[in-house]
């Protein structure tokens, strides 16, 4: 629940700048051509070792950006249909190589991917707050959390040393480009952000649950305020809350309706993310632009 | 193998497979390009992704009712249901928040797909109606696919192609100028409306052969491939027609030589190669063209100046130039132009001095924003101006 919520903080914090940038479907973009970055870093290492699989992942995530921005200019295309060529043939690419191998067989398939797989993240220990002091409890705590809060704090750090530069480039980019700030690479930092926050949420939570939380907390937060530090505040809430209240309808919705099996849990965030955007859409109190 | 296989060789099912995928390309590389027209590409995306809970929902239905929950027919159209709901709220959010289209597209695809997710763990969790084969719907699986659906594939190909067909006309006037679309009382929103529910149909489609996340690909990857090739709007849709439909069939084909090869992913990475082909050797639009282009107006720009240079008597120092020169025999290994080159050399000296005059003379000066350093003098003037212009050259004439 933690790696959930620690996830849709992640992602939520530079989907704020792709939603205002309208470059929100980039994330998107990049959780589909992640997939092919991991397969080949399985192939290339052997292992499912986390740090190779972030370098492959990050690595495909790179060569998307470069390809999209690369057909745009070469073949003059739109950037959405630019970025549609782009990440579909990468997805493609990706589940073609993992069929080929045997990957399917190391937990590393298809469907772990776009799912995620939230629920087998489960710390068998912590079931008592004095775990928490506890270093043979600690030490079995499931990898991702590190990660995913190293993530975090790298995009929160991030967002808040450039908080002005960022801002400047996002509303006004030609005032900005005249400040003599490097606009080009503050999209392209931002895009960076943005591709770090959905490899370590996809390693952790699968790709639906990081498009869900790119778009919604943000859309969310735009049609409550005007002014962008409430924004981001009430985006970081809006994540909170869905992967809070998705996680445990998701693990206790079933039994309360006499099921016993609970659902995907990711699945059920992004749900839960979709239900407050329709309840901002009508009622929050800035909905017309 | 791959011979049999492209020609049918290799066995009923193949065959049919091929032959649903290439009837689901046409359609799909058709009504893509109207979309790519209409610069919606990524619309696709939302209105794939939205099918997996009616997908899911339809199966749920048909087995409480009873039934077996993997009949492809029932399938499509809780799909088509639940797509064409994705769809409207896609549309709801962008007119009636100020959020922009991208971002309903995305808040859509992923809670649509969420939603379906959470309702495909539910199924698995229930053991009547021969779940299974369910998840094939992701990413599509041709194997074991009936006559019927083949059948199925087909006749909604073909359904939506015709209806495509008959209503280019105004989807090419939106997709070209909204404005006087409305003005010549076309209802936008309605033919918006139109393309949006064949896009529907395709995706419906073609959701058990490539998959629902890729049908994207084929709904934009043809029509781009095609704009490379030609100008003309009816021709781009022609073009990613067949082109959707010759990656449908090679797809399908080359898929079933191998048993690891994944029908979906083969055919788009067929249509990707396509697109790479066209990106790169297209005649006007691609690289290789425009290549090709700069490198002619490259040379152009050399060999005058270095014509130039040697009319003033200058020594050439500039690498290109020098063996441009050299292997059109202008100049010779020392750098001394050659007899020729000498005349030549007079000659752009000349073209370039009557420039100058152009430049000065009142009557003629509008043609001198024609001088783009290249165009030689006689491709413009008449015999009689440049007449004029060489008595007016007179006395410094002399270059010539």
């Amino acid at each position: 629940m933690l790696i959930g919520t620690l996830a849709a903080m992640a992602c939520a914090l530079p989907g704020n700048f792709l939603l205002l940038r309208r470059q929100a479907l980039i994330g998107d973009a990049i959780s589909h051509t992640v997939l092919p970055g991991i397969v080949v870093a399985f192939l290339v290492t052997g292992t499912i070792a986390a740090v190779p699989m972030m370098l492959g992942a990050a690595g495909a995530a790179l060569v998307a950006v470069v390809l999209i921005e690369a057909i745009r200019r070469l073949g003059r295309v739109e950037p959405g249909a630019a970025m549609g060529v782009v990440f579909t043939a990468m997805f493609a690419g990706g589940v073609l190589l993992l069929e080929q191998t045997d990957t399917a067989s190391v937990h590393l398939d298809v469907e772990h991917a776009l799912y995620g797989n939230l629920e087998s993240l489960i710390w068998l220990d912590g079931f008592s707050w004095s775990a928490l002091t506890d270093p043979a409890a600690l030490a079995t705590l499931p990898p991702e959390l590190g990660r995913m809060a190293a993530a975090l704090v790298v995009v929160a750090a991030a967002t808040w040393l450039f908080w002005r530069p960022l801002k400047l480039a996002t509303f006004d980019e030609a005032f900005a480009r005249t400040l003599g700030l490097p606009v080009t690479l503050i999209s392209l930092g931002i895009v960076t952000m943005a591709a770090l926050a959905a490899v370590a949420a996809f390693d952790a939570v699968g790709s639906i649950i990081v498009i869900a939380m790119f778009i919604c907390p943000p859309a969310c937060a735009r049609l409550m305020t005007n002014r962008l530090e409430h924004q981001v505040t009430w985006s970081l809430g809006f994540a909170t809350l869905s992967a809070v209240l998705g996680y445990v309808l998701a693990g206790y919705g079933p039994l309360w309706l006499g099921n016993t099996a609970s659902v995907s849990a990711a699945g059920m965030i992004a749900t839960v993310s979709g239900a407050l955007l329709g309840l901002a859409a009508l009622f929050g109190p800035h909905r017309r632009g | 193998m791959l011979i049999d296989a492209l020609t049918l060789q290799l066995g009923y099912n193949a065959t049919l497979v091929a032959l649903g995928a290439a009837a689901l390309g046409l359609a799909a590389g058709t009504v893509g390009a109207f979309l790519f027209l209409r610069q919606r590409a990524l619309v696709s995306d939302a209105i794939s992704h939205s099918t997996l809970p009616g997908l899911a929902c339809a199966f749920l239905l048909m087995v409480a009712f009873g039934g077996e929950g993997r009949n492809l027919a029932g399938l499509m159209a809780g799909s088509a249901v639940s797509a064409w709901l994705g769809l409207w709220l896609t549309a709801w959010l962008t007119r009636r928040t100020r959020l922009s289209e991208d971002a309903a597209i995305g808040a859509v695809l992923s809670v649509f797909f969420g939603l379906g997710v959470v309702l495909l763990t539910v199924i698995q969790t229930m053991s009547a109606g021969r779940q299974a084969g369910l998840e094939s719907f992701l990413l599509g699986s041709t194997a074991g696919m009936l006559q019927s659906d083949a059948l199925l594939i087909a006749a909604g190909g073909a359904l939506t192609l015709t209806a495509t067909l008959l209503l280019r006309r105004p989807l090419l006037m939106i997709a070209f100028d909204e404005g006087y679309a409305a003005q010549r009382g076309l209802s936008v929103h309605a033919f918006d409306m139109a393309l949006m529910t064949l896009v529907m149909a395709v995706t419906v489609t073609g959701l058990k052969i490539v998959g629902l996340i890729l049908i994207v690909a084929l709904l934009i990857i043809p029509p781009v491939a095609a704009r490379f090739w030609t100008d003309r709007a009816e021709r781009v849709a022609l073009l990613a027609g067949v082109l959707g439909g010759a990656a449908g069939y090679a797809g399908a084909a080359i898929s079933a030589t191998a048993p690891q090869l994944p029908t979906g992913p083969i055919i788009v990475l067929t249509a990707f190669a396509f697109f790479t082909l066209s990106l790169i050797a297209a005649p006007g639009r691609g690289v290789m063209a425009s290549l090709l282009r700069h490198r002619r107006l490259q040379h152009r720009v050399h060999l005058r100046q270095g014509l130039l240079a040697l009319a003033h008597g200058q020594p050439v120092y500039e690498d290109l130039t020098r063996r441009m020169l050299r292997a059109r025999g202008l100049l010779r290994a020392d750098g001394v132009p050659t007899a020729k080159g000498r005349a030549r050399a007079a000659e752009e000296a000349l073209d370039e001095a009557r420039w100058q005059e152009l430049r000065r003379a009142p009557q003629l000066s509008e043609l001198a924003a024609r001088d783009d350093g290249l165009t030689r003098i006689e491709d413009i003037l008449t015999r009689d101006q440049i007449a004029a212009i060489d008595a007016r050259l007179g006395p410094r004439g002399a270059v010539a």
